[in-house]
């Protein structure tokens, strides 16, 4: 009997089971996002770390970048090393340094699409990198999960950016954020569809508004 | 001076067996004419089946019908040699491979920095052991003497002249490397021992056995100079490893491939240098055939780093990489390695504190490894450069060594770039109408924008694209025969995203994208 409360305690604590409808203790040891009004929406308080992060978005350029610069403008700041894997556009190098990127530690690796997969998981593994952007355009379930586990065993930040037709699979991503139009401006919001650690919150991140 | 003298009694054969994946099988090394095969040297296993040295290759056969056989190559001795030179090179600044088998080393210049001599000779042993020689070492204040000590007991240390000279007296004639095999001639003549020979009148010895002798008792008891021709590190690494057989697959090149790169390494820390590129040559048999010249006789595998390094287990990993994606053309009979440019070598600086464990990959390693596989133009970081144009005021920058300037402070522009600017149609944009007519450029509209679309000119633009701001005007490049006149705007679609397009000048129409403000 004892043995099984010490084992629900345990699965609680490491946030494998949440009690419904309670947002009971959660470490907030996420990585701050860099926006106040999303760390506030976020179980953890930020990015979840050594985890996947998925961005779903209806086309390029909606401001998935923006979302991620502050972080990426903090990691390479402290020395840290982001790479873009396959980033489907070149990054103007003058607007990400006037981002605050340092871009002595923003490393871009191509690769044809059959080795973007490899190259992601591998910049995952690795453990040399703070933060790894990949593009896995033909991903499947057993893929991100690869990449997921990569991305723990590295302990590093991943973050997946794919079509949003995506969204509707499962997907064993910590977080997943889909990019939707909002009711009052036309600017895009971002909602969470799914977060480890508590229930997705039905509050969309407006940015820009915080 | 003090003198270390490195005797190695089995050059030949530990050079071929240090090669092999199982050295202790019979093996035996042949010389001689073609009908007179003799065995030149045995290794253990082959001795205990009764082989010796200057058996008849019939014989040998008939006491032991199974051992590997090895052509004895003077030149591949003396390479060796050379490679023991420059391993020696590390522990003194005085090295001397002039007389064949053996080392001399001036040790007492390297007491300071490496300890007395026993530490200094367990160190010799330890890496001699590691790198798969036999060795005798002794130690005396001549080069010779240490040579003949050498050859007497392993381990002798005599490092006072008086008692060498007393030491040298009792040594028999037959023992003391006496010039053109005089000692067996002396000892036959009732000559025992050095004291003696040096008891015996100067001039009747010169006058019966040549100056050659006098000089070298002369030189042995540190009478007169000793001049050696010292050891010399070249600056390239060229070593070759003959398989004796011909391979046809990547895996069993990579047990002498991993002795190649461990040579090289050895090589690299003595001159405490590094490797930035060098080449993997696998060659072929040579066969000549009929009307084709045999010209590529070999296979060449470039190994290109952006860094030099010289860890091991890299260099063979990265090594392996590049020679498992080269297709081998034709059976490869030897691999040869050549580096032709070692560049000072820097070890990155690691911070006691780090937070990153250190079992994990450093960047550069993995760095290689991406180069390894996607190509060696894959990895780049991108920084800003001067000029207005944006295609051209970014870089890719390779390697760690070029410092990023800040940008000149400019307008907003978009993170994400587009390769070359494609044409842009979007309901509500001012003059798509024009874009009726077919654009210049026919490709990328698709991939630039997934809902672009074109419109007539009378369609609805119900929640249309609208500008946000501009124009900005750029124009220049009239010096490089790429003149561009464009205004610029940001421009919102109506899905949200921010473009970054121009049109020509004074015109709202014709509008080409070139970024997105992501």
């Amino acid at each position: 009997m004892a043995a099984s409360v010490v084992a629900l305690e345990s699965l609680l604590a490491a946030r494998t089971l949440w009690h419904a409808g309670r947002r009971a203790a959660i470490a907030a040891d996420g990585m701050p996002t860099g926006h106040a009004a999303l760390d506030a929406l976020l179980p953890q308080g930020g990015w979840p770390r050594r985890a996947l992060t998925e961005l779903l978005l209806p086309a390029d350029g909606v401001g998935e970048l923006s979302l991620l610069l502050p972080t990426l403008a903090r990691l390479t700041g402290e020395g840290g090393t982001v790479a873009l894997v396959a980033p489907p556009y070149i990054p103007y190098a003058p607007a990400w340094q006037a981002a605050g990127v340092d871009l002595a530690g923003l490393q871009v690796i191509e690769a044809a699409s059959r080795d973007a997969l490899w190259a992601f998981e591998q910049c995952l593994r690795s453990g040399a990198c703070a933060a790894v952007l990949g593009w896995p355009a033909q991903a499947d379930a057993a893929a991100l999960r690869r990449l997921q586990v990569a991305a723990d065993s590295g302990a590093c930040l991943g973050f997946a950016l794919r079509d949003r037709k995506h969204a509707v699979n499962a997907s064993p991503a910590a977080l997943r954020l889909e990019c939707v139009r909002g009711t009052l401006s036309q600017r895009p919001v971002w909602q969470v569809r799914k977060c480890r650690g508590g229930p997705a919150p039905a509050q969309a991140f407006v940015p820009g508004a915080a | 001076m003090l003198w270390a003298c490195v005797l190695l009694p089995q050059l030949a054969l530990d050079a071929v067996l240090r090669r092999r994946p199982d050295p202790e099988a019979p093996l035996a090394l042949v010389g001689g004419p073609a009908q007179l095969r003799t065995l030149h040297a045995v290794n253990a296993a082959a001795a205990a089946a009764g082989l010796a040295p200057g058996m008849r290759l019939v014989a040998a056969h008939a006491l032991l019908r199974d051992f590997a056989m090895v052509e004895h190559d003077e030149a591949v001795e003396a390479r060796v040699q050379r490679f023991l030179a420059a391993w020696a090179y590390r522990h003194s600044s005085l090295v001397s491979a002039q007389w064949p088998g053996c080392l001399l080393l001036e040790v007492r210049g390297s007491f300071s920095l490496l300890g007395p001599w026993p530490r200094i000779e367990a160190r010799l042993r330890g890496e001699l052991d590691a790198l798969g020689f036999r060795h005798r070492i002794a130690l005396a204040p001549t080069p010779r003497a240490a040579r003949v000590f050498a050859g007497l007991r392993d381990g002798l240390a005599i490092p006072h002249a008086a008692t060498m000279a007393t030491q040298l007296d009792q040594v028999p004639v037959r023992r003391a490397c006496l010039p053109d095999g005089l000692g067996t001639r002396l000892q036959r003549m009732g000559i025992a021992d050095l004291r003696s020979l040096r008891g015996l009148p100067r001039d009747a010895l010169r006058r019966r056995f040549g100056l050659p002798l006098l000089e070298h008792l002369d030189r042995l008891y540190g009478q007169a100079d000793d001049p050696l021709a010292y050891y010399q590190p070249p600056d390239h690494f060229d070593a070759r490893v003959e398989l004796g057989y011909e391979v046809e697959s990547h895996t069993a090149l990579l047990f002498p491939l991993r002795r190649l790169i461990g040579d090289l390494c050895t090589f690299l820390s003595i001159r405490d240098g590094g490797v930035q590129r060098f080449v993997l040559r696998l060659e072929h048999e040579r066969v000549a055939r009929q009307g084709v010249a045999d010209g590529a006789a070999h296979t060449d595998v470039e190994v290109g780093l952006l860094a030099a390094e010289r860890g091991q287990a890299m260099l063979f990993e990265l090594a392996r990489s590049r020679l498992e994606r080269v297709e081998i053309p034709a059976p490869v009979v030897a691999l040869r390695l050549l580096a032709r440019q070692l560049p000072p070598f820097v070890p990155a600086a690691r911070d006691l504190f780090d937070t990153r464990s250190q079992q994990q990959l450093p960047w550069p390693q993995l760095r290689e490894r991406l180069r390894a596989r996607l190509g060696d133009e894959a990895v780049y970081r991108v920084a800003p450069a001067g000029d207005p144009r944006p295609e051209r005021a970014w870089r890719k920058v390779e390697g760690d060594a070029a410092r990023i300037e800040a940008a000149p402070p400019r307008p907003p522009r978009p993170l994400w770039l587009l390769p070359r600017p494609v044409p842009f149609v979007e309901p509500g944009l001012p003059g798509c109408a024009r874009l009726a007519d077919p654009p210049t450029a026919d490709m990328g509209i698709g991939a630039g924008s997934p809902r672009a679309r074109a419109v007539g000119p009378g369609s609805p633009a119900r929640r249309g694209a609208r500008i946000l701001s501009g124009p900005e005007r750029l124009e220049s490049g009239w010096w490089d025969d790429a003149d561009t006149r464009r205004d610029y705007y940001v421009l919102e679609t109506a899905q949200g995203q921010r473009a970054w397009a121009f049109a020509p000048p004074g015109e709202l129409g014709g509008w080409m994208l070139h970024g997105w403000f992501a």
